[in-house]
């Protein structure tokens, strides 16, 4: 269980981390390492060089403003956590990194890090997509940004050049009258989820407006899907609501089963995880309404 | 094939360090074989079952999940460092003792680390707080009951609250 040898690059610019990228096409980013090197180890990837972003500056900001939450690559998961200000200007980013992993994994793996990595089984690219986000990334061509929507391909596929490094992701700001869950099923609390939901629900007036829910581990991607027809034509959430919200989620999604839990059992999580998720969502802004 | 060597500096429980090691050293390869400290155990080697835990400037990291040259220029406390500077155990491993909070030791020593840096960013656990403390590290002897108890036991012993048994 050791990594083949690999050659190693520990650049302190930007530029140059991409040119050494560029300059060898089985090249990859090693940023906290906590997805990659137990792929090293099991030798399920054996690039032949690695660029270790962990010397470059500047990129471990969590920055707030009115419109959102700015998340530099090097900022761990902890510090995204532990950030007031991020988890009052977008208190979903908190709610789901809660459920990352362990506190020790979080202490060393990056936020970037688990977006660019595109696991369908993991809390951060759902929630980026439920919010519309996007990431930056620089490459031999430039910069551009990347939406959450284009950034996802398949299992552990995103969108990125080989020669290309994402530096920033942006999570937008909780809008008003809106609010957000997150609920999820796991064998032990920080393992890799069963399913998870993310969710959120816009009011307007006392009627839900709009209501859309993003579904971790049952799909090949992060998948979120609109539940508005569900719930629009009820002013407060019954159980038949929520329950037709289930099944309209659960005729986009593909639960697999697989040796934690059976396609039944997975379909289940979908169901009562959704109406859970969006009875919380609803109450979060419920509450918010209340006291702006 | 001859691979490169890096040249890596730690301070290991406050003695410094510079070794020349592969780049795919893991941290808790070039504790173990090259600075010959072998408290820190190897069990998954994936990062699942937490007995490689080390404070890294302060910070519990898997050491596994980890490679040397990456670290290099940081601090690192191990289990060896854990203990007071007189030999005697520190306070999480004499819990430890007084709780019966292990039993074949293996993963003994990510448990320590773990706890201490724990009770370090909370002092006074609750009894839920205390077994979320561990959740990231897997024991295969103790059943955890007492190892939760060791935490209860070590953050009284840190507060000076404890009775000596
Ligand atoms: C025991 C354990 C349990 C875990 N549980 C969970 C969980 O429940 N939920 C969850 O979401 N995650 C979980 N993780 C994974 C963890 O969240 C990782 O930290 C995260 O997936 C990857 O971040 P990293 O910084 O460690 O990336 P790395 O491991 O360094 O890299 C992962 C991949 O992304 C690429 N990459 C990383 N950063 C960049 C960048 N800036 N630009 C371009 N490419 C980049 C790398 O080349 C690599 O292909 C777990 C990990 C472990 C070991
Ligand atoms: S040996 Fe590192 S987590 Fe198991
Ligand atoms: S005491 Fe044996 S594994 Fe924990």
């Amino acid at each position: 269980m050791k990594p083949a040898p690999f050659a190693y690059a520990r650049p302190t610019d930007l530029a140059s981390a991409v040119e050494a990228l560029a300059g060898n096409a089985d090249a990859k980013v090693l940023a906290g390492g906590q997805s990659l090197v137990p792929l090293l180890s099991m030798r399920l990837a054996a690039p032949a060089m690695l660029v270790d972003i962990n010397r470059l500056p500047d990129l471990d900001h969590v920055t707030s403003d009115a419109s959102g939450v700015r998340v530099g690559a090097l900022a761990r998961h902890a510090a995204v956590l532990a950030d007031d200000e991020a988890r009052r200007i977008q208190p979903l980013l908190a709610l789901a990194l809660a459920n990352v992993a362990h506190a020790t994994i979080r202490n060393r793996g990056t936020t970037v890090g688990s977006l660019v990595h595109a696991d369908a089984a993991a809390e951060m690219p759902v929630v980026l997509c439920l919010l519309g986000g996007s990431v930056d990334v620089v490459g031999p061509r430039g910069r551009r940004t990347v939406a959450a929507a284009d950034l996802f391909l398949g299992p552990l596929e995103s969108s990125l050049a080989h020669d290309e490094i994402a530096v920033e992701a942006f999570f937008p700001a909780l809008a008003a009258h809106t609010g957000v869950a997150f609920r999820e099923v796991a064998r032990r609390h920080g393992d890799y989820a069963l399913c998870g939901v993310a969710g959120l629900v816009r009011l307007e007036g006392p009627r839900i407006a709009e209501a859309r829910a993003g579904y971790l581990s049952v799909s090949d991607v992060p998948t979120v899907i609109d539940l508005t027809p569900a719930l629009s034509s009820s002013e407060s959430l019954s159980d038949e609501a929520l329950a037709a919200a289930g099944e309209l989620a659960l005729a986009a999604l593909d639960p697999q089963g697989d040796i934690h839990g059976t396609a039944a059992y997975r379909a289940q999580l979908v169901r009562a995880l959704t109406a859970r998720t969006l009875r919380a969502a609803y109450d979060d802004a419920g509450r918010r309404r209340e006291q702006p | 094939m001859t691979e490169e060597l890096h040249e890596v500096h730690l301070v290991v429980n406050g003695v410094p360090h510079d070794v020349a090691v592969p780049a795919r050293r893991l941290l808790s390869d070039a504790l173990r074989h090259d600075l010959g400290l072998t408290g820190t155990h190897v069990g998954c080697e994936h990062g699942v079952c937490g007995s490689c835990t080390v404070l890294l400037d302060g910070a519990p990291v898997r050491s596994c999940l980890l490679f040397a040259v990456t670290a290099s220029g940081s601090a690192v406390t191990t289990v060896e460092g854990l203990t007071d500077a007189d030999g005697s155990l520190g306070p999480v491993q004499q819990a430890f003792k007084d709780c019966h909070g292990l039993q074949c030791g293996f993963c003994t020593p990510g448990f320590l680390t773990t706890i201490t840096a724990g009770l370090r960013d909370n002092p006074c656990p609750t009894h839920d707080e205390a077994r979320e403390m561990i959740a990231g590290n897997l024991c295969r002897c103790t059943g955890y009951q007492n190892i939760v108890s060791a935490v209860e036991r070590a953050a009284e012993l840190i507060a000076g609250t404890g009775e000596s048994v």
